[in-house]
């Protein structure tokens, strides 16, 4: 996790999204305070296997729709690779990678 | 089929990008990928609006994949090499789609768009001018797609691989994990059917795994009886269709390109939950 606050009011959810029966987890990919774009950004359940995969957008960001519980987010880039771990919960859970 | 007929890699996509006779092809899901970039030369299929009927849920028909290509500027002689985001999953999907009208020659880059990335080789934004052709289909080749009432006979008959994710396979969610979730009515699998996710025949960077671990990984199908693979809408399960026909060379394995969406929402059909 990254110690700097995501700011989820820029990751605007989609319209009609909803967070009360989903587990939302979202955040940006960063190289030391710079967003990452066009990271490959893997989902990985409690056991590690592979969920997910989406492309960071220009500012970096992510967005995964699970289930509560433990997961794995690791990205992929040309400056690096990095991974965090969060629980989910239902409604927004955010979460950084850091990588480089 | 082998990995040597059926796969090229991105190094030897880079040294054929203008060779006479081969054309590139990007088939993503996230549809809007080519127009931020793509292989010099590359044209783009949208697996949705282009190789779906815009009415029925079913395919374009003969006639509409032949004036596709044709418009395209593919001809029945040329070698199409097929790429995509996502790990290849709708790269995939075309090329079970393309071997499904009889294309001859058709390929798939190892490790698609997201290799091609992380190798830091060029993408353009120049669409080609590619001169009409008059493309000839065949009809569709029966014996891989797989379609409900046989897939619901081939409940204890046959081999059924669901190559979702466990946590689609048990019912704990109903899509992939990057999609809202909503699709069918109902969450879980075919009865008989066993969970090989297709996430465990590719490395992380999309490539496929050596002959040797997917060999492993299929270990339990039974050569001995007919293969239906299934997951969401087809995508993920041509992805495996690919590694059962095409690297591992298995007979009698058919896609079911209606999935869960269809199966998860027919009435009256056994559904399993759990792992």
């Amino acid at each position: 996790m990254s110690d700097c606050g995501a700011p989820e009011q820029s990751l605007d959810l989609p319209v009609g999204t909803s967070i009360t029966d989903q587990a939302i987890l979202q955040g940006k990919v960063l190289n030391g305070p710079d967003p990452v774009a066009g990271a490959f950004v893997r989902l990985l359940d409690g056991t590690g296997e592979f969920t997910a995969e989406v492309v960071s957008s220009s500012a970096g960001d992510f967005r995964f729709y699970a289930a509560p519980g433990s997961w794995t987010v690791r990205a992929l880039s040309r400056v690096g690779n990095g991974q965090a771990s969060v629980q989910a919960v239902l409604g927004v859970s955010p979460v950084d990678v850091l990588v480089g | 089929m082998s990995r040597e007929a059926s796969l090229v890699t991105t190094e030897w996509a880079e040294q054929n990008l203008s060779t006479p006779g081969v054309v590139f092809v990007e088939v993503d899901e996230d549809t809007t990928a080519y127009d931020g970039g793509h292989l010099a030369g590359a044209v783009k299929v949208n697996w949705k609006t282009e190789l779906q009927d815009p009415v029925r849920r079913d395919f374009i028909d003969r006639v509409g994949f032949e004036k596709l290509l044709s418009a395209k500027g593919i001809s029945d002689e040329d070698t199409v090499v097929l790429y995509g985001g996502n790990n290849n999953w709708f790269a995939a999907y075309a090329y079970w789609y393309f071997t499904l009208y009889g294309h001859q020659d058709v390929k798939l880059i190892d490790g698609g768009r997201k290799k091609w990335e992380l190798d830091g080789r060029a993408l353009v934004t120049d669409t080609p001018d590619r001169v009409e052709t008059t493309y000839t289909a065949k009809e569709q080749d029966t014996s891989i797609r797989a379609l409900r009432d046989e897939v619901v006979a081939a409940i204890g008959n046959q081999n059924l691989v669901d190559v979702r994710s466990p946590d689609e396979f048990s019912g704990k969610l109903f899509a992939p994990a990057h999609l809202p979730q909503e699709a069918a009515q109902r969450a879980g699998h075919i009865p008989t059917a066993v969970n090989v996710p297709w996430s465990k025949a590719a490395n992380e960077d999309g490539t496929f795994r050596s002959d040797a671990e997917l060999t492993d990984l299929y270990a339990d199908v039974d050569d001995s009886r007919n293969t239906i693979a299934y997951c969401r809408i087809g995508e993920r399960s041509s992805h495996t269709w690919f590694v059962l026909t095409e690297i591992l060379g298995k007979k009698n394995v058919k896609n079911y390109d209606g999935s869960w969406t269809e199966y998860g929402s027919l009435v009256g059909v056994p559904v399993e939950t759990g792992a």
